[in-house]
């Protein structure tokens, strides 16, 4: 079975036998990886009924709630990572569901696509519209993406609002690493995952 | 009836057990009875048995037909084969509880130590007291333990509580459109629809049986307020809006409205088969149950015993149980750890729509089920 490629990378920085929240879990995937090999004790929330449904197929927990209203349901503390895997553009308040993880989690790990890689900037400069790319393949009207932002927009954030960044992961597509990405990671990085306390 | 997906015809049957029954208020029954159907083969193994718990009006007819009859069982659209409840896969019991009107010993029945009717003479009944006596049906059929135990709004109470009194009994709940205790606007409902009832010139302090009569006015219309709850204002509108039953408005007091015209049948067509004391019992067993208040913080102690796995299942349109309350439910089970998956299903149809066939509810009911069948 074809897992999304960087769903293996965050499932190897969560230890065995934990517990984890997965925040826009889709159908499940990750959650099934980590129940199944790490005997992690795991709950996704989606507010996609078809997730819902796709994710009960995998016998893995999900709790349809909207990711824009506060998390309340979830104690101070309660698990030990808190992942938003590819989900960040898509929330209203990024900074308070940042804020909410921090608070439910021990650490988070956070992953989205990045705006600034040059595929993006070459389309807005050449073509003065809204880029499409393989990672972000929606007209401007139609997108659910509504912050998206860069890796370098990421750092300021964090810095700005104090958040420490304890692993970071800069790659294409495929989870690949090279030189032009550790050369120059907001121009050729297309995923940008971290880990933060 | 050609349904291919249809239990086809069932026969109730009756089960007498002769062991005295303590229930919560202090009273004990000294024996009683309970009517039940099952439908499906329990397996060699014993480890396909679920159980089915009725809501307020209900009764053990929740799926197939009986000889003669045109209406299928309560909840023949989700238990049958190839339906999310399939009944190749599960061995399916349910029955009326204790205090019903429908075979099961309760206020229409007659009370041993004066050979009379019982009427306003039977206890009140809790969701605890149904539990024990539901273990009871199933220490009779050798069932060792569920494979799930599941029911809506009333019957998801018992579906919960199961959970919290035989832990290790249980293997999954699926509670729908449930909450964890009534709210003072609940509770207000139920009053009225029990002052309706005990203000009925027929109601003669419950014992009007033995006068041969019944408050049949007070149960109608206790029956219509309870409906308007049941339902939504946008299913309302859907249904009837403010369609007239003629062209015009006649300036009177006559059925006028559609709204009107079909409160009142269902009103009427409830008193034909329902009993005013059973209505007044269920409501109080609603309005009393409060697990969290009772065990206070021994709750999460009594979950953890518990591996059973929790399926909660709201609707956006129910504000009589809505979202919220179930909410509520996950809150609780999140902090004590279980397996819990919860979905609000997008419904116009109120807390009614668990009786209602919706795609996303039962893809929801049977992707979870499926899981569940697939461990046996």
């Amino acid at each position: 079975m074809a897992f999304r490629k960087d769903l293996l990378l965050i499932s190897s920085w969560i230890k065995p036998n934990t517990k984890v929240l997965d925040l826009g879990c889709g159908n499940g995937e990750l959650l099934k990886i980590l129940k199944k090999n790490q005997n992690v004790r795991g709950y996704g929330i989606d507010n996609d009924i078809k997730n819902i449904k796709d994710s009960l197929k995998k016998d893995v927990n999900v709790l349809q709630i909207d990711l824009d209203n506060n998390l309340s349901e979830f104690e101070t503390n309660s698990f030990d990572y808190v992942v938003l895997a590819q989900s960040l553009q898509v929330v209203k308040r990024p900074k308070e569901l940042i804020d909410e993880m921090l608070r439910i989690g021990k650490e988070i790990i956070v992953s989205f696509p990045n705006m600034g890689h040059w595929s993006s900037r070459v389309q807005l400069l050449t073509k003065g519209m809204m880029p499409i790319t393989k990672n972000l393949p929606y007209t401007w009207d139609k997108t659910p993406n509504i912050h998206l932002c860069t890796i370098r927009d990421f750092f300021t954030f964090c810095e700005k609002n104090k958040y420490r960044i304890l692993e970071e992961s800069i790659t294409n597509k495929k989870q690949k690493s090279n030189f032009l990405i550790r050369m120059m990671p907001n121009l050729f990085g297309e995923i940008a995952t971290f880990r933060i306390k | 009836m050609n349904d291919n997906n249809s239990i086809g015809l069932v026969v109730p049957k009756l089960v007498k057990i002769n062991k005295k029954l303590n229930l919560e208020s202090g009273k004990i029954l000294d024996n009683y009875q309970l009517k039940y159907e099952t439908y499906g083969v329990l397996n060699p193994n014993k480890s396909n048995a679920v159980l089915i718990c009725h809501a307020l009006s209900g009764n053990q007819h929740a799926a197939g037909f009986y000889e003669n009859e045109e209406k299928p069982g309560w909840w023949d659209n989700m238990i049958g084969p190839n339906k999310p409840i399939d009944t190749n896969k599960v061995f399916v019991v349910s029955l009326n509880n204790i205090g019903g009107c429908h075979g099961s010993t309760g206020p229409i029945s007659i009370n041993p130590k004066n050979n009379k009717i019982y009427g306003s003479d039977f206890p009140l009944i809790t969701v605890s007291d149904w539990v024990n006596t539901q273990k009871e049906l199933m220490d009779y059929l050798n069932i060792p333990y569920w494979q799930f135990v599941v029911g809506g709004s009333l019957g998801g109470m018992q579906s919960f509580q199961w959970a919290l009194q035989y832990p290790s009994l249980i293997k999954n709940s699926i509670i729908i459109a449930g909450a964890l205790k009534l709210t003072a606007q609940n509770i207000a409902f139920n009053e009225v629809a029990r002052q309706a009832i005990m203000k009925d010139p027929n109601w003669h302090d419950g014992n009007y049986i033995e006068k041969g009569l019944a408050p049949k006015q007070g149960l109608a219309l206790a029956r219509m307020l309870g409906h308007i709850t049941y339902l939504s204002d946008t299913s309302m509108k859907e249904k009837f809006g403010r369609d007239l039953k003629k062209s015009k408005l006649n300036f009177n007091f006559d059925v006028e409205f559609e709204i009107e015209s079909y409160l009142r049948h269902q009103g009427e067509k409830f008193v034909a088969g329902f009993d005013a004391n059973t209505y007044l019992l269920m409501t109080k067993s609603l309005d009393y149950y409060d697990p969290v208040k009772n065990l206070g913080y021994k709750i999460d102690e009594n979950l953890k015993k518990t591996k059973s796995k929790f399926l909660v299942i709201s609707f956006t349109s129910d504000w009589r149980f809505p979202p919220k309350r179930s909410k509520e439910i996950v809150k609780l089970l999140l902090n004590s750890e279980r397996d819990i998956s919860y979905c609000e299903i997008d419904a116009d149809g109120g807390h009614d729509a668990f009786l209602m066939v919706n795609k996303d509810y039962f893809d929801v009911m049977k992707n979870f089920i499926n899981q569940v069948c697939d461990g046996i």
